[in-house]
């Protein structure tokens, strides 16, 4: 099933919908890299609230998108990580240090605007 | 008592893996097992599934309630395929240790997950892994 | 007397069933009045009050001979499980239960042998597998009752050893006190991601002041702790961490460079504060301790 993805002032906004095959995963790589930079987006939250499971594939593949959105000067925020769910990924190993997280969609836009006051 | 059910799953797609993992989650919830265990044991079977797609192409993922000799009752998963199987299993139990492509967290990542785990391989035959997670207390 | 060996065809054993339901159904409020009298006698069911023992012993009865007619235990067993979730914080005890079971059991046996003194054989036949059968159901829903009620209270006092505490809109502490051991760190951690998104924290204060010592295990759950509540978007800030314990964990090789350490409560507040964007005036904080989520 396709990631719905939102176009929002400066942002995207993509939430998760239900539980994502791996074909989807990188569907989503691929569908938000081309609206970044359609948009020329400066910011993109990914809201995972609906997933209960998040394994190494995506988990790397959400780490994926947070590098190469910066490359196109765009900073991705992942929002909505369960509680369990994110006890699961460090047991895994994934602590995605070089991501920016936040407790849900408002919190994430908080951020994201917070870093690009003003514009 | 009679014996429970097995619950087999035929893993061919990546929609597959996502099958299993949601099966073996719904029959956690059967023992009243925390929450938090059912996420790490559907995790493990993520990528022990997710193994079977990546190096053996297709397989199956078999899930049973089990009981220990204490009585305490858990979920048990055997993933089991015909692929290449595993070289050096020493090393494929390494964290970052992968020829698939990924970070090589799958099999050590899953083995921290549940509270048994074992693996058979031989090159050329393929790869049976067997996890277990029990209820807790 | 009747053969004991004899199998009775199907039809004759329905029609016996039906004649000692019939019999049980008739006699229903003396063989009811024996029972309970008998529970008292036993000294069974003490936590109850009579007139309590005696509407359970009225849906007992009646249940037990609803399963000796139909041979479904189906409805029994919900009735069991409700009357363990009912007698179970009243402090019943699984022998009681099982007792008042088996009294019934041999009240209906006992009448059934005094009006059918000459087919006692039979009457067992089509009598003990059903009477055996309600006996388990009752006893295993109970112990399953009692085994779920019991892990409900572990939990609780486990949840309370450490107490979550909202200081203020979006900061958490949790202050640990006592031995950390690798069950109660991923309990900890556990009950903080839970507060971290009930509370909607941005910033949390682990203070192991209490904690005498530090393994490199309970330092690595540690570690774990901090790294999951980042992904739920909250930062942690680690006070107390006594200069012995620094030296071990560096000994140890823990890395430790990804905790933000602050030597004291008070500047662990402090600094939270700081990253929640609010001044702090003096050095002194209020702290208005907020209710505890545990």
């Amino acid at each position: 099933m396709a990631v719905p993805i939102l176009k929002q002032g400066p942002f995207l906004i993509a939430s998760i919908q239900s539980a994502l095959t791996d074909t989807d995963v990188l569907q989503l790589r691929d569908d938000v890299m081309a609206q970044v930079t359609r948009h020329r987006s400066r910011g993109i939250i990914v809201d995972v609230t609906s997933l209960d499971v998040m394994d190494s594939f995506v988990s790397r593949s959400l780490q994926g998108i947070a590098r190469m959105t910066r490359l196109r000067g765009a900073e991705t925020v992942i929002v909505g990580i369960q509680p369990e769910v994110a006890f699961a990924m460090v047991q895994l190993g994934m602590s995605f240090e070089d991501v920016q997280t936040a407790l849900d969609l408002e919190e994430g836009l908080a951020l994201l605007e917070a870093g690009f006051g003003g514009t | 008592m009679a014996p429970d059910a097995v619950e087999r799953i035929a893993i061919e797609s990546d929609a597959d893996v996502v099958t299993a993992r949601q099966r073996a989650r719904a029959l956690a919830v059967t023992l009243d097992m925390p929450s938090t265990d059912q996420t790490l044991l559907a995790t493990a079977i993520s990528e022990i599934a997710r193994n079977i797609t990546t190096y053996a192409k297709r397989g199956e993922v078999c899930i049973e309630l089990v009981r220990d000799a204490n009585g305490r009752r858990g979920v048990k998963v055997v993933a089991r395929d015909h692929g290449p199987g595993i070289a050096d299993l020493e090393r494929a139990l390494t964290d970052g240790y992968t020829t698939g492509g990924g970070l090589g967290l799958g099999l050590p990542g899953a083995r921290r997950l549940v509270d048994e785990f074992d693996i058979q391989t031989a090159p050329g035959e393929g790869t049976t892994v067997t996890l277990v997670k029990w209820t807790r207390g | 007397m009747a053969d004991p060996t004899a199998d009775p065809s199907p039809d004759a054993r329905d029609d016996l069933l039906r004649e000692l339901v019939a019999h049980l159904r008739n006699n229903r409020t003396e063989l009811r009045q024996d029972w309970a009298r008998r529970i008292g006698e036993a000294q069974l069911l003490t936590a109850l009050t009579e007139e309590e023992i005696f509407s359970e012993a009225t849906s007992v009865y009646d249940n037990y001979v609803e399963v000796l007619e139909t041979g479904s235990v189906e409805a029994l067993r919900g009735y069991a499980r409700n009357l363990s979730e009912r007698i179970i914080p009243r402090g019943v005890e699984t022998d009681e239960v099982l007792g008042i079971v088996l009294l019934l059991r041999d009240v209906l046996s006992r009448s059934l042998f005094k009006k059918y003194p000459d087919d006692i054989f039979r009457v067992l036949d089509v009598y003990e597998p059903a009477a055996n059968r309600i006996a388990n159901t009752v006893a295993i829903n109970f112990v399953t009752e009692r085994e779920r009620v019991i892990r409900q209270q572990q939990e609780a006092i486990r949840e309370l050893s450490t107490p979550v505490l909202q200081v203020r809109e979006r900061l958490l502490i949790l202050p640990i006190i006592g031995v950390l051991d690798g069950q109660r760190a991923r309990q900890l951690t556990e009950q903080l991601l839970r507060g971290i998104r009930t509370n909607r924290a941005r910033v949390v204060v682990i203070d192991i002041t209490g904690v005498p010592a530090i393994d490199s295990t309970v330092a690595n759950h540690l570690v774990q702790t901090v790294d999951a509540s980042r992904l739920m978007g909250a930062s942690v800030i680690i006070t107390g961490l006594s200069s012995e314990i620094a030296q071990t964990l560096v000994t140890l090789g823990v890395d430790l460079s990804k905790v933000n350490a602050v030597g004291d409560l008070q500047g662990g507040i402090e600094e939270a504060e700081r990253l929640l964007g609010y001044t702090v005036i003096s050095g002194a904080v209020t702290s208005e301790k907020a209710e505890d989520r545990g």
